[in-house]
């Protein structure tokens, strides 16, 4: 296309980018820029640091990603984060998916009902949903112990080392269950039907049906649930934030992320807290990337 | 979804460079009236500042409500940073030396050097840092009490224990007589408390040796703090789950909590937390170590700093003298925001009773002379630091059987090298 005179149509796409160009560089790339700029830095005192001028901030090139890699708490953070994971992305698709296979049974009542009861919990803000939790958790204000008192059975605490792990797994299930089921349902409703009657008309039961065609078929919306899923663990934040002044059991650095803003509010170190932003962020980025890559060629089939 | 990690990291950032931007407004001159923004978090004292207002039309303060206690001190690093930081700020004790080694509050020992003569010298020293300069004025104080349910100790027929030997006793045969009972609980959710508690045994965490800091967190004093409280821990003797939790709020209303070791403003707790237990508490001085020496520690208490980046330090200074000294302002506090005023005269001027303690008409009485027997402290520059420390090693210590003192270890080995690593010059 060749302008007809004038500058005006040249300048015309420009204009129409522009705001999107403005946004994503002011808003995305210089903060993101800013963070590494700053994680290249430290503060610096001299002698007691009190008084006029005595912090300078220096520049030590690499050595805070350094701390941060050799961080032990930060490594047994990370630690604690797949074992959360491990309990959490199972669990809660494995429920989400048999949730949205029996929503999709052509013999199931109360279907609307059921699905906003299932996807309710995901509309309770994180905070308000991990304060009632451990309402319920507290050995001293737990119904579920109030009840086994009543049954002269021992009473059970969640909030102990162990139980820990479960009790934080629990919101996050509780919470988002719903919302995955809602991705798998809409999936499994866009599945040409006839393929089930072919399917009844082969013999298949219910069961081979669910098994032999819904769930391959779902495969994409199940790479993708799980990705967002693994990508929620790895930012687990609210909830064991939430808790831990309910308990012994949980640090205040328990993840990696808990540690960012400990080490940018608690101890005001917004230089390593900005280095180990950058490290989760980019840990994230090569797990989403590598997990894309492996399930690529199985989940999406011939789509390039 | 992917790059919301990314996204958090920038909102920060852009935060930051924001703030950065915009610092640096322009000089205020003086010919109008000087409008002064006091960031504080104790209730209703925006009326105690109506006073101030009243009687001075040249400045005029503005209360904001932003934050309390160490969310305060990380709102107030970021103001600073950004070059907008009120001209005033409530501060904690044992928050003033990261303030003032982050440049953030004035030295103010022009204006307020006069108001020395009007605090207890152990107060005076956490404003003075124990050098020339005056970084605050206090204003309230947190002396240590014993407070217990004066019923269920007569129910069970147990003596207010006078020394910590006698503490553990009572706790062991409350134990006996009311299995489902405790006379305390050792919190990890509090290493104010503990602070307080080190305080009183002699403990001292930092010291200045010229150009040097000392860091000995885990001295002898809070080694033998530490011990006393594993042993009960071990024993059973004492309940182990943190304060401030449903759980203890619960407790502490249905009496499965029978004592509290607190400070002078746990009546305004007890208030809230416990309102069905309404004059059935009693204070008594902390059980000691030495009954011949008796000792008391502090959990909290407050000061009112000016900031270094303020336009109007002389004015500012001005009012935190006015505020925490002039009686008419401290009996505004005591009065409206229920505080226990840090300043001498204004504790021997109280005389009604907290509301919550009927039954105990002397209360005031005996809290002043309970104040006198304060130790002093010397905080040191990364107190958030050491507490972080305390709250993850004393929650796994106790969930690991209950020894305290290898978290004793840990707490001094993250002080040490948080402050190695920020350049501080560490000896000793």
């Amino acid at each position: 296309m060749t302008g007809r005179g004038g500058t005006a149509p040249k300048l015309a796409p420009y204009a129409f980018v522009a705001p999107a160009v403005v946004l994503f560089v002011l808003v995305f790339a210089l903060p993101i820029a800013y963070t590494v700029y700053l994680s290249l830095f430290r503060t610096e005192v001299k002698g007691l640091g009190l008084g006029r001028g005595s912090r300078s901030e220096v520049f030590v090139g690499l050595d805070n990603y350094v701390r941060a890699l050799t961080d032990a708490e930060l490594g047994a953070g990370a630690v604690r984060v797949v074992a959360y994971g491990a309990i959490l992305v199972p669990t809660m698709l494995g429920l989400a998916l048999v949730f949205a296979l029996l929503l999709d049974e052509d013999r199931v009542r109360a279907r609307g009902f059921s699905r906003i009861a299932i996807f309710l919990p995901y509309a309770i803000p994180v905070v308000i949903a991990s304060l009632l939790w451990g309402f319920l958790y507290l050995p001293g204000t737990s119904p579920l112990n109030q009840l086994l008192d009543a049954l002269s059975l021992p009473g059970v605490n969640l909030l102990s080392p162990a139980g820990i792990y479960f009790a934080v797994a629990n919101i996050a299930v509780w919470g988002g269950v719903g919302y995955n089921m809602v991705v798998l349902y809409t999936a499994l409703r866009s599945i040409p039907r006839d393929l089930y009657e072919a399917a009844r008309i082969d013999g298949c039961t219910p069961w081979q049906v669910a098994v032999r065609i819904k769930i391959p078929l779902l495969a994409p919306a199940l790479v993708l649930t799980s990705l967002f899923s693994i990508i929620a663990t790895l930012q687990v934040f609210v909830e064991p934030t939430t808790l831990a002044p309910l308990t012994n059991s949980l640090s205040l650095t328990w993840t990696p992320l808990m540690k960012v803003y400990q080490d940018a509010f608690g101890r005001g170190d917004i230089y390593s807290a900005a280095a180990t932003s950058v490290l989760i962020a980019a840990a994230m980025f090569a797990l989403s990337f590598v997990l894309l890559r492996v399930t690529r060629s199985r989940a999406f089939g011939g789509e390039r | 979804m992917r790059l919301d990690i990314a996204k958090k990291a920038a909102a920060l950032g852009l935060g930051l460079a924001l703030l950065a931007g915009c610092g640096g407004g322009t000089e205020q001159t003086t010919d109008g009236p000087v409008e002064l923004s006091f960031w504080a978090w104790a209730p209703d004292i925006d009326k105690v500042v109506d006073k101030w207002n009243a009687s001075h039309p040249d400045v005029k303060v503005v209360v904001s409500k932003q934050a309390q206690g160490d969310e305060l001190v990380t709102k107030l690093l970021t103001a600073a940073k950004g070059g907008n930081p009120p001209d005033l700020a409530q501060v904690e004790f044992q928050s003033l030396p990261t303030l003032v080694s982050n440049d953030v509050v004035a030295d103010i020992s022009e204006g307020a050097a006069v108001a020395k003569d009007k605090f207890a010298p152990g107060v005076w020293d956490q404003v003075t840092l124990g050098g020339s300069g005056v970084y605050a004025v206090p204003q309230d104080s947190g002396p240590m009490m014993f407070y217990y349910r004066a019923d269920l100790f007569a129910e069970y027929g147990l003596k207010v224990p006078t020394t910590w030997d006698e503490y553990a006793q009572t706790a062991r045969d409350l134990r006996a007589k009311a299995p489902d009972k405790f006379l305390g609980t050792f919190s990890s959710n509090d290493p104010g408390w503990f602070a307080g508690l080190v305080q009183q045994a002699g403990g001292s965490w930092w010291s200045v040796d010229g150009d040097t800091w000392k860091v000995t967190v885990d001295d002898a004093a809070t080694k033998k703090v530490a011990q006393y409280w594993s042993g009960l821990i071990r024993e059973g003797a004492i309940d182990k789950s943190p304060m401030y939790t449903p759980e203890w709020n619960k407790a502490l209303n249905d009496g499965t909590q029978v004592g509290w070791l607190s400070a002078v403003w746990a009546p305004g707790v007890l208030k809230g937390n416990a309102e069905s237990t309404l004059g059935k508490w009693a204070m008594a001085p902390m059980p000691q170590w030495d009954a011949a020496e008796p000792r008391t520690g502090s959990w909290g208490g407050s000061t009112t700093a000016v900031t270094a980046g303020s336009k109007h330090q002389k004015a500012a200074t001005e009012f935190a003298v006015w505020l925490n000294t002039d009686p008419a302002a401290v009996e505004g506090l005591v009065t409206q925001s229920a505080i226990y005023p840090a300043a001498t005269s204004a504790q021997e001027a109280l005389t009604n009773p907290p509301a919550f303690f009927p039954n105990q008409p002397d209360f005031y009485t005996k809290a002043a002379e309970i104040a006198a027997t304060s130790s002093g402290f010397t905080w040191g520059p990364n107190v958030n630091v050491t507490y972080t420390a305390y709250r993850n090693a004393i929650g796994e210590a106790i969930s690991g059987g209950g020894d305290l003192v290898p978290a004793l270890a840990k707490m001094q080995g993250a002080t040490v090298d948080d402050m190695k690593a920020n350049g501080f010059k560490v000896g000793g």
